[in-house]
Order: C-alpha cells, then sequence, then structure tokens
C-alpha cells in the first residue's frame, strides 16, 4: 500500500473512532430529534458526515515528504479514502449492534442507534451508503484544498453558519415570533430546522457576504484606515453606540422567555470578566472561583431575605451590595494570601480545594442557622425597582456588565494592568524590575473576588432561591471554558465565550445534556490548536507563540526557555 | 564571612502562620475535648483508623500515579481521578458478566484476578491515550496549558463515560471470597479491608523495586532528573514518559478495584473526589517522591476518617462526617502553608 493510502487510511480510522464516540455516547441519537433541513436531514446525522468531511480535508493535505506530488486527484483520492473508512467503522458498528446485544454496556447501542446510522435502510444498502457517503464527503472536504484560498473559506464559513442558523431556530423562531413576524419564522424554519428554501437562501446569502469580505476587505479596512483619526474615533463610537442599543432593547425583541437565558448569560459574562482578571491578566489559574460567587450569593441571601434563618435584617439589594463587595475583598484576600506563594498548578488544585471548602461548609449542619444547609435560603428579593420578571433583571444585569468591562478594560491598559502582564511573563523578573508582586497578586485576587461577589449577587436576585449544590465546580470550570474558548485576557471574547458556551446550552435541550462533554473537548483542542481562544488579545498571542516569534525575537529568546520546574517562588 | 541579612517581618507569612497555627491549635483544643467527653468508645476508634489506613492505601496508590507523572513532566495529570473511574467502570462490566455466567460463585479467585486485570488493562489504556493524545503535542507549552487541557481531559473522560454507561450508580456483585471479619480479640478487621491494605502494600513494593532495580526504572530515574541530558544517553524520552503513564494506569486500575472492594459501586463522578485526595497525599508526602506518597495517602486516610470525629465532636458541631471533605483539603492548605515540599519532598524541588 503507499504511504499516502496508508495515511489516509489511519485519519479515517481516527475520524471512525471519533464518530463512534458521538454515536455510543448518545449525541446522534439526541440530535436526530431535530432537524437541519427538515424533512431531507437531522443534525443527527450530520455529525458522522462532519466529521468524514473533517478526516477528508485533513488527508486531502498532502505530506510533501511522502514519495508522490501532492496533485489534486492524489488529494482527492487520499479524502475519499480517508471519509470510506469513517464510513467503513461505522457500518461495522451497526452490524455489531445488529447481531450482538452490547447494549447492557453501552445504554446507546440499540438497534435505533443503528437504524439512525444507516438511513433508516436495510444493513446491506445502509452500509453501501455509508461507504460510498463517506467516500464523497471526505472527497468534497478534500477538495476545500484544491479550491482556491477565498473560495475554500466562503464555502466552509457558510455551510458552518448555516448548521449555527439551523440549531438557533428555538432561538431565532422565538425571535421572529416575538416580533410578530411568523412570515420568517414560517419560510425559514419547519419542525426545528431550516425549510429546503430557507437552507438555500440562508448559505447563499452568508456564502456572498463572506466572499465579498474575502475579496474585498482588505480595501474596505484601507479605506477606513485612511480616514482622519478623529473619524476613526467617530466610527468607533458610533459601533460602541449602536451595540448600546441594541442592548438595551435585546429584552423586548428576544421576548420573554429568552431574556432569562440572556440574563444567565449575562451573570456568566460577569464571572468571566473576574476570572479574566485572575487568570487571564495576572496568570493565576484559579479553579476555586465558585467560591466567590458562592460568598456573593449568600451575603446578599442573609441580608436581603425575610426567610434568612439566623438573623435577616431584610436589607434591599442595593443596600445589600456593599456588604457582598466588603465580604468579596476579604474573601479574596483570605484565599489569596495562602497561595501567594505558589505558582501554577500547585495554586490551581489549592484554589479548588477552597471552592470545595466553602461549598462543604455552606451545605453542612453546621452552618445551617446561617446558610439555611441542604435546605437553603428562599425568598430573596429582587434588586428594586427591578422585578424578577427575566425582561426586568436583564438591566441591573446590564448595568454591571457594563461596569465590568469598562473597568477591566481600563485596568488592563493601566499601569496595573501592565504590571499583571510582566508578572505572567516572567515573575521573577518582574520582581526584579520593581514589581511588587505580592501587591499585585492580592489586588487581582481581591477584584476578581468582587466581580465574582456581584455575579453572585446577581444570581441570587434573580433565581430568588440558593443551595448550596448549584455552587459546585462546574460553575468554575464553566467560567474558565468561557474565557478559553473566547481567548483569555480579551473582553469581547469573554462575551463571546458566554454566548456560546451558557447561551448556546440553555436554549438548546439536546446540547444541554452534552454540555460538559463539549466543555471538555472545547478546553483540549483549544489548548491544543489555538491556545489563544477566537478572539484573542494581542499580548497574549504573542506570548503562546513565542516560539514562532517574528513579534519580538529578543523577547522571545527570554522567555522562550522555560522549564517549568519552579513550582513555589520564594 | 556571609553578609549579615537585615531582618524583614514579612506581613503576609506571619497572618498565614499564625492562620495555620490557629487551625492547628482549634484541632487539638476540639482532640483534647473529644477524648474528655469519652463519648466514642475505643473500639469504634479502632475501627475508623483501620477504614482510614484501608481508604488510605487506595489514596496512596492513585498519588503514586500523580507522583510519578509530576516526577517526570512537572505537571498535574488532572484527568488520573478519571483514569481511575475508567478503570472501575471497566472492570464493572467484567464481574457483572463473570456474575452473571456465575463464574464468580465456581472460580472466585481466578474471577478475581481477571476484574483485576481488566481494570488495571483498562486504565493503563486511557493513561496511555490521555497523554499520547492531549499532553503529548503541548510537552514544551507555557505550564498552564497542559493543565487547562488536563482538566478538558478530565470532563471529557468523565462525561463519556456518562454517556458510554448512563448516568446512574452501579452496585458492585460482591466477592464471597472476601467476606467475613478477623477476630483476635483486641483487634477485628474486615476481610476486604486486609486485602485492600495488603495489596496496596504488595504494589507499592513492586513499584519501588521497579524503579530502583530495573533499568527502566533507572531511565525513569535519568529522565525526572534531567530530559535533555537523559536524551543524549541514549534513553528514549518519549517511551520512557509513555512507560510512567502506563505504570500510573496500572496502579489506578488496581486503586480502583481495591476502591470498589470498599464501597461496592462505580459512577461516572466516583474519580473526583479521589483523585483531588490522592493528590492532596501526594503533596502533602512531598509530590514526586515514592515513598512520600504511600505515607502521604496514608496519612490523608487516617486523618479523614478520625479526623471529624477527633477534631470536632468536642465543639458539639452537628454531624461532623458531613465535613471529611473540608478536613482532607485543609490538611492540602496547612502543608502548603508551613511545608510546601511535602513531607519527604526535596527542597531543591521547591
Amino acid at each position: 500500500m503507499q504511504p499516502w493510502m496508508k495515511r489516509a487510511a489511519f485519519l479515517g480510522l481516527l475520524g471512525g473512532f471519533g464518530a463512534l464516540h458521538v454515536s455510543l455516547v448518545g449525541m446522534v441519537g439526541t440530535f436526530q430529534a431535530r432537524d437541519f433541513i427538515s424533512g431531507i436531514v437531522t443534525v443527527g446525522s450530520v455529525l458522522p458526515m462532519l466529521i468524514a468531511i473533517l478526516v477528508g480535508w485533513r488527508a486531502g493535505i498532502l505530506q510533501r515528504d511522502t514519495d508522490v506530488a501532492p496533485t489534486p486527484s492524489r488529494a482527492l483520492a487520499s479524502g475519499a479514502v480517508a471519509g470510506a473508512v469513517v464510513g467503513l467503522v461505522l457500518a461495522l458498528l451497526c452490524v455489531i449492534i445488529l447481531n450482538v446485544d452490547v447494549d447492557w454496556i453501552f445504554v446507546n447501542a440499540r438497534p435505533q442507534l443503528a437504524e439512525i446510522l444507516l438511513f433508516g435502510q436495510g444493513i446491506g444498502v445502509g452500509s453501501i451508503i455509508l461507504i460510498v457517503g463517506g467516500a464523497l464527503l471526505g472527497a468534497a472536504g478534500a477538495a476545500l484544498n484544491v479550491v482556491s484560498g477565498p473560495v475554500a473559506r466562503t464555502v466552509t464559513i457558510a455551510a458552518i453558519v448555516t448548521l449555527l442558523v439551523s440549531l438557533m431556530e428555538p432561538f431565532l423562531g422565538a425571535v421572529f415570533r416575538n416580533l410578530s413576524l411568523n412570515v420568517v419564522d414560517d419560510f425559514l424554519y419547519d419542525r426545528g430546522g431550516l425549510t429546503p428554501i430557507g437552507f438555500v437562501l440562508v448559505y447563499a446569502l452568508v456564502a456572498a457576504g463572506v466572499y465579498a469580505w474575502a475579496t474585498r476587505g482588505d480595501r474596505a479596512r484601507a479605506r477606513v484606515e485612511a480616514m482622519p483619526p478623529d473619524r476613526q474615533r467617530n466610527l468607533k463610537l458610533g459601533a460602541y453606540g449602536v451595540i448600546v442599543v441594541l442592548l438595551l432593547l435585546l429584552p423586548l425583541i428576544v421576548g420573554q422567555r429568552l431574556s432569562e437565558v440572556v440574563g444567565t448569560v449575562g451573570i456568566y459574562v460577569l464571572l468571566g470578566l473576574g476570572l479574566n482578571i485572575v487568570v487571564g491578566f495576572a496568570g493565576l489559574l484559579d479553579l476555586g472561583y465558585v467560591a466567590f460567587y458562592a460568598v456573593g450569593a449568600y451575603v446578599t441571601a442573609v441580608l436581603t431575605s425575610p426567610a434568612s434563618p439566623a438573623f435577616s435584617p431584610e436589607l434591599p439589594f442595593w443596600g445589600a451590595l456593599p456588604f457582598v463587595i466588603v465580604a468579596a475583598a476579604m474573601v479574596g484576600l483570605f484565599v489569596g494570601a495562602p497561595v501567594l506563594r505558589l505558582r501554577g498548578d500547585y495554586l490551581a488544585i489549592v484554589t479548588l480545594g477552597f471552592g470545595e471548602i466553602a461549598r462543604e461548609i455552606f451545605k453542612s449542619q453546621w452552618a445551617q442557622p446561617v446558610t439555611g444547609g441542604a435546605q437553603g435560603i428562599l425568598s430573596i428579593p429582587p434588586p428594586l425597582p427591578f422585578d424578577r420578571d427575566p425582561q426586568s433583571i436583564y438591566y441591573p444585569i446590564l448595568f454591571f456588565c457594563i461596569l465590568a468591562a469598562i473597568g477591566a478594560s481600563s485596568l488592563a491598559a493601566s499601569r496595573v494592568g501592565r504590571a499583571w502582564n510582566a508578572m505572567r511573563e516572567d515573575e521573577s523578573v518582574a520582581e526584579a524590575t520593581g514589581v511588587n508582586t505580592t501587591y499585585y497578586k492580592l489586588l487581582a485576587f481581591g477584584l476578581g473576588a468582587a466581580f465574582g461577589c456581584v455575579s453572585g449577587a446577581l444570581f441570587a436576585a434573580k433565581i430568588g432561591v440558593i443551595f448550596a449544590d448549584s455552587f459546585n465546580i462546574l460553575v468554575s470550570i464553566n467560567a474558565l471554558a468561557l474565557i478559553i474558548l473566547g481567548g483569555m485576557g480579551n473582553i469581547f471574547g469573554v462575551v463571546l465565550g458566554a454566548l456560546v458556551l451558557v447561551g448556546l446550552p440553555e436554549f438548546l435541550r439536546e446540547f444541554a445534556e452534552y454540555r460538559l462533554l463539549i466543555y471538555g473537548a472545547v478546553l483540549v483542542i483549544m489548548m491544543i490548536l489555538r491556545p489563544e481562544g477566537l478572539l484573542p488579545s494581542r499580548v497574549r498571542r504573542a506570548e503562546l507563540h513565542e516560539d514562532e516569534g517574528e513579534d519580538d525575537a529578543q523577547y522571545a529568546a527570554e522567555a522562550g526557555e522555560e522549564t517549568g520546574k519552579p513550582v513555589v517562588t520564594t | 564571612m556571609p553578609a549579615r541579612r537585615p531582618i524583614r517581618i514579612d506581613a503576609i507569612k506571619l497572618i498565614l502562620w499564625t492562620v495555620g497555627g490557629g487551625l492547628i491549635l482549634l484541632a487539638l483544643i476540639g482532640a483534647v475535648l473529644t477524648l474528655g467527653q469519652g463519648r466514642i468508645s475505643p473500639s469504634s476508634w479502632q475501627n475508623l483508623v483501620v477504614a482510614g489506613i484501608a481508604l488510605g492505601s487506595v489514596y496512596a496508590l492513585i498519588a503514586l500515579g500523580y507522583t510519578l507523572v509530576y516526577g517526570i513532566l512537572f505537571m498535574i495529570n488532572f484527568a488520573h481521578g478519571e483514569v481511575f473511574m475508567w478503570g472501575a467502570f471497566s472492570s464493572w462490566f467484567m464481574a457483572a458478566g463473570l456474575n452473571e455466567v456465575g463464574f464468580m460463585d465456581s472460580n472466585p479467585v481466578f474471577a478475581f484476578v481477571l476484574v483485576l486485570a481488566t481494570a488495571m488493562l483498562i486504565s493503563m489504556l486511557v493513561a496511555v491515550l490521555l497523554e499520547r493524545i492531549a499532553y503529548r503535542p503541548l510537552r514544551n507549552a507555557p505550564r498552564l496549558v497542559p493543565l487547562i487541557t488536563a482538566i478538558g481531559a478530565s470532563l471529557f473522560l468523565q462525561y463519556t463515560a456518562r454517556g458510554f454507561f448512563g448516568s446512574g450508580v452501579r452496585a458492585f456483585p460482591g466477592y464471597n471470597l472476601f467476606e467475613g471479619v478477623i477476630d483476635l480479640g483486641f483487634f477485628r478487621i474486615d476481610i476486604d479491608d486486609m486485602v485492600v491494605i495488603l495489596a496496596a502494600i504488595g504494589l507499592m513494593l513492586a513499584l519501588y523495586f521497579f524503579i530502583n532495580q530495573t533499568r527502566t526504572g533507572r531511565a525513569m530515574r535519568a529522565v525526572s532528573e534531567d530530559k535533555d541530558v537523559a536524551a543524549m544517553m541514549g534513553i528514549n524520552v518519549d517511551r520512557i514518559i509513555v512507560t510512567t503513564f502506563a505504570i500510573g494506569g496500572l496502579l489506578a486500575g488496581s486503586a480502583a478495584i481495591l476502591y470498589t472492594l470498599i464501597f461496592n459501586q462505580v459512577h461516572f463522578f466516583m474519580g473526583f473526589l479521589p483523585g483531588i485526595k490522592a493528590f492532596t497525599a501526594a503533596v502533602l508526602g512531598g509530590i514526586g517522591n515514592i515513598i512520600g506518597a504511600a505515607i502521604g495517602g496514608l496519612i490523608l486516610g487516617i486523618l479523614e476518617q478520625v479526623g471529624p470525629n477527633l477534631f470536632l465532636t468536642g465543639y458539639n458541631i452537628p454531624s461532623p462526617n458531613q465535613l471529611q471533605d473540608v478536613i482532607a483539603f485543609s490538611v492540602l492548605v496547612l502543608v502548603l502553608i508551613f511545608r510546601p515540599s511535602g513531607l519527604l519532598g526535596r527542597k531543591e524541588n521547591v
């Protein structure tokens, strides 16, 4: 067998394992309930198809060091082989499912799964469809390498966006109905997916847009850059103004049910912005961030709720807020002080320990007189004059998000931000150049804690009841995943990350089931392929690609050889 | 003549020592109060200690995985708890299958060996795949990157198990081989607890021998001293790293079986807490140090079982055992305040 074929088959095998994974984990079955293009193809069957395309694309990138010249036809053949192997693996899975009783081990390996994978055909015809279809999709993926760059980009991005538009039916459909645009809803969507006409339309529109940007985008950018500085600033301000107006109108646009989701996203944006200070700016990986969130929620609950067990001053939300912030600063220092001398991974585990300690204590019978123990605290009042209606509570959340975003971005640009940068890069050097690392670490913890506590306070006021178990490690992981997906150190990145990782699962029931699985995959894949996140900050990207360093050769030489040996600084 | 160093009062250190000392003092007073009350009988203390040693041996076996990997790669393999969980889960299927066909009753010893082998094999496989897929591409990345990857891998493995095998708790079929109690009059011990302790000791001795006496063990020590020099000496560093992960996985798999002997059930989330506690044990003993991991595991296990009753009952705190995990984590924090290099850690690792 020729080397390129071997490689293609190997990639296909890897893809096959991926396809096995999404099938056995139950994603294929769950997503079967949702149409991608109504009446034609479901999201469930799109998943393995995507994998076939992906491995086809990868296999289509021919290595120069193999014995053959990378010709287009060979690339296509390579992709086809890889795709066919994916199909073959799935066909084998179906054969096993239909003939051996394995569902006592793999709970999803039921005949229904085989039926979905085989497109409702018998095993013979279905297998042929799988293998041939896989080959075709793989070749299509490989073709992306053959056509020109802008075209490939257009096709890919349009396909991704169309898939997202289809997935977001519960969201966009509700928005259209809320705005009484039922016509649009009926035209685009049917039974939870795009209609065939809607599909073609969305695809064509997005493709046209992307193609125009890919071919003419540089010119547009050059025109903006050629403008005088004050006009550039006006343009920027105008853009921000439009965003703010949109944000203010958002609850009215999306309607009541989705405002709830938007509020949750907002709370996570706030959490993300806070954690971003600690992790993104100061480089201290805090896995116990939930402790701050919990303290904020509990302080608010105890001070405002008439049902608080120990004492209930029944302050209004805004009266409790100063106490929340004071408590936050104190907890921040309390957590920050012991971990000051620790670096990197130790810090992560110790803070994780703190998070668990906080939850266990809040939950224990010992603390019941104050925190209500496992029963939690009920009837927490909303922040007046706003009430608990999702469309109303949205505004205080938005207010704090904007405040936090402005605060965080001005911090990043200030002397403090530069000190954090220096510290994250190399602590000893920072110290040698006169940065008081103790002070700046504690500052990061304190500020991060303040953001987290306010976020917790809003959570308590929004939900109205709190239980210790809402404050588990998953909140910390959630916040971490969203800043990593979006891009550490970047505020827009945090918003994007929260939208994708918190918003999507909130209104997609099917996603919610696999939320943490997807988080895990996101963390691993992002770290391997794009550690700076989707919307990276400039500094961060330079840091993470320092060995490729055209940006600053000297800087790269200085920081490039971290062995990672020291654990604790003295 | 050494220059005289100016005396500097480090405020942070002062606060830390006050807080830490205060905690220890509180614990001591609590212990005295508890013992003064005499509410807990000597035999129940003894039971707690035995349970602590059994649990501690399991922690020690998991902790060895952390310590071995840390010694070589200087990274915390956060997903090690999941390696343990996968071993336990896979062995459940073996055990349930053998039970179904009646093999468990007809041939109990062989059945146990089969179950154990399954767990060790699968854990090893998961650990090796983890290294190959998630960690190897990041070998030279900045420190936080592999740690975040490990957290992601941990979630991924956890929820893959949930998706594959379902979210319910599965009860392990009991081995009637290990039922019963050994009673020496002054000392009673459940046979399964004893099996756990003896097996753990045996495995640790085997590991100690392996590291110190075999060629591969020597290569592992060399790689942990200095990867580059080891490579120059003709050691295949990649292969040694894979071997390390494999050994960690084998130990985690055996720990999983011992754990199911104690708790008799498997669940997709079962790896999280033992994982963190084993890490605590590794830190307590001095990370990178094999004997330290064993001692740290034992201390942590005993503290966790005895601690809540000993330190907290005296203060009349209701249901102290709810605060078990708090004690374990407090130990971690205290160790890092007072002796960050752990009990047996070398200073230069700090």
